[in-house]
């Protein structure tokens, strides 16, 4: 058991440092991209509108369980039988929790919104505003540890959102019937399987869980090749993370503006 | 030659200030080379900590322009024009000038399980090992217990939690440990209870100041909040460990 330390330096106070570099940069940009999102997906969230053209469906509402449209897994109007009354109807209520809680308790977005949104500590070496501290491990931080629960989920959305991306590839053709072809759309949907995967694929929980767990992997080649694939997306975990929180809201705005008429999906074939 | 401005912390744990230096530094300088500089001409009775000066022993641990670094792997070169502040590391009582007394760091490495090594797997008391297991946990032997990792973590530095908490230093010590296939000692309820692994939020402050690259927070203090969490957080791993009956390895 380490023993107390005493007659440390006095606390620095909020913001005090002596780095001389914008320290402040880091957690102000990520404060707004967040922010940007946060607001971005629920107001769409809220839309219930919009979200397909065509073979087009947004992420934020796929897989679109229980809607209107023709991506529907249950194709009906209005809100499921069981849906409270007094609350409002979304498509995307039934499957944002899980990407949701996948994000809200990731590694590398907790040391990211601890900085930007709660100034413990705003930045390395910089003072805190606050002389208390729980760290992850009292209540409430300590329901982080459910992230490796979350891991299925969001390996299951990305099963719907590969086969949304396979659906932009297939148009309706003059005569009935699927033509095969391309268009920015599929491009788009395309582009936000492969960042959310990379994503994904590099989750710190999901790297335990295939053989970061063992001590022994050399002889257990699956595990060991499961292990150095996630290693590998691990390593760029921050880059995808940003990557694919960018493209999926991108994703959304490209097929609500093709649906509201303001873009054209480009075919090119 | 050209003459660089440096604001050095003198003083004791009773109370101290900045000292204006004005040195003549040379191309290559280090931060180092300046400090004895001023010790050998201006300040003799400065106290300062070194010994290797190659990045080695880690011994010169400061505070260099607000951030933790050793003072012999930073040139003057890559600091940006102006004043150059140096001060002892905040995370540890000061004994005078720039040097701290860091021995809570031994006491809390004495206080972790040791080595603790399976039986031999042949006759000559020697063991199997893969290289592919050895190379896992090589990265964790880089560190050089420069403690650069402690000081700048909050948990120490501006919570003063010594007595709960410690320190990314002595996980990666530890995960150097609970990852060798030879070890069979048990660490992860005391990561969890005494040396409250939990506290950590992953800033990642200590991978950024680390002189050696390891990658503390991806490479060792997650893999071993999983840990904690198969043992202590997770009904279905706790389960599949029952059933097995083994910690899951």
């Amino acid at each position: 058991m380490p023993s107390k330390v005493t007659a440390l330096p006095v606390k620095r106070t909020f913001g005090e440092t002596m780095r001389r570099d914008a320290w402040w940069i880091q957690p102000i940009v990520v404060f707004i991209g967040f922010s940007a999102f946060i607001v971005y997906s629920t107001w769409a969230a809220f839309q219930g509108t919009f979200y397909s053209f065509e073979n087009l469906l947004s992420p934020f509402y796929s897989p679109e369980i229980w809607g209107p449209t023709e991506h529907a897994l249950i194709q009906r109007t209005g809100a499921p039988g069981w849906w409270p009354g007094f609350l409002p109807y979304s498509p995307a209520f039934l499957i944002l929790w899980a990407p949701v809680s996948f994000r809200l308790t990731c590694y590398y977005y907790r040391g990211a919104y601890y900085k930007a949104f709660w100034a413990d500590p705003p930045n390395c070496a910089v003072g805190e505003p606050r002389n208390n501290y729980l760290g992850e491990r009292h209540f409430p931080l300590i329901i982080q540890n459910i992230h490796r629960y979350t891991v299925p989920f969001a390996l299951l959305l990305l099963v719907f959102l590969s086969i949304d991306a396979w659906n932009a590839l297939w148009f309706d053709s003059v005569g009935g019937g699927k033509q095969f072809g391309m268009s920015v759309g599929t491009i788009v949907l395309t582009m936000n399987v492969l960042l959310l995967g990379s994503y994904t694929f590099g989750c710190h929980s999901l790297r335990h869980l295939v053989g970061g767990g063992m001590d022994r992997l050399a002889r257990r080649p699956i595990r060991r090749t499961a292990y150095a694939c996630v290693t590998c997306f691990n390593k760029r975990h921050m880059l995808f993370a940003w990557m694919s929180l960018i493209w999926v809201g991108f994703t959304d705005v490209y097929v609500r503006l093709c649906a509201m008429g303001v873009w054209t999906n480009v075919r090119f074939f | 030659m050209a003459t660089t401005t440096f604001k050095v912390w003198r003083g004791d744990s009773a109370g101290g200030e900045f000292q204006t230096y004005e040195v003549e530094v040379d191309h290559g300088y280090v931060v180092l080379d300046a400090i004895h500089q001023i010790q050998a001409e201006q300040a003799t009775d400065m106290a300062v900590r070194w010994n290797c000066k190659a990045g080695k022993c880690g011994s010169c641990s400061a505070e260099i322009n607000g951030m933790p670094r050793l003072m012999c792997m930073t040139r003057l070169d890559d600091l940006p024009e102006g004043p150059v502040t140096v001060e002892p590391m905040r995370a540890f009582p000061l004994l005078r000038d720039l040097v701290t007394d860091v021995s809570w760091n031994y006491e809390v490495k004495a206080s972790i399980k040791q080595f603790t090594p399976k039986a031999p797997d042949n006759a000559d008391g020697s063991w199997h090992m893969e290289q592919y297991d050895v190379e896992r946990a090589q990265e964790f032997r880089k560190c050089i217990e420069c403690f650069l990792c402690q000081d700048v973590c909050h948990v120490l530095r501006d919570h003063a939690m010594h007595d709960r908490f410690a320190g990314p230093r002595h996980y990666v010590y530890a995960a150097n440990l609970e990852m060798n296939p030879i070890d069979t000692g048990d660490r992860v309820a005391a990561l969890r209870d005494e040396l409250g692994i939990g506290y950590c939020n992953i800033t990642k402050c200590c991978t950024k100041v680390c002189p050696e690259g390891i990658t503390i927070t991806d490479n060792a203090i997650i893999p071993l909040k999983e840990r904690v969490v198969d043992r202590s957080y997770d009904p279905l791993a706790k389960l599949i460990s029952l059933v097995k009956g083994n910690g899951g390895d």
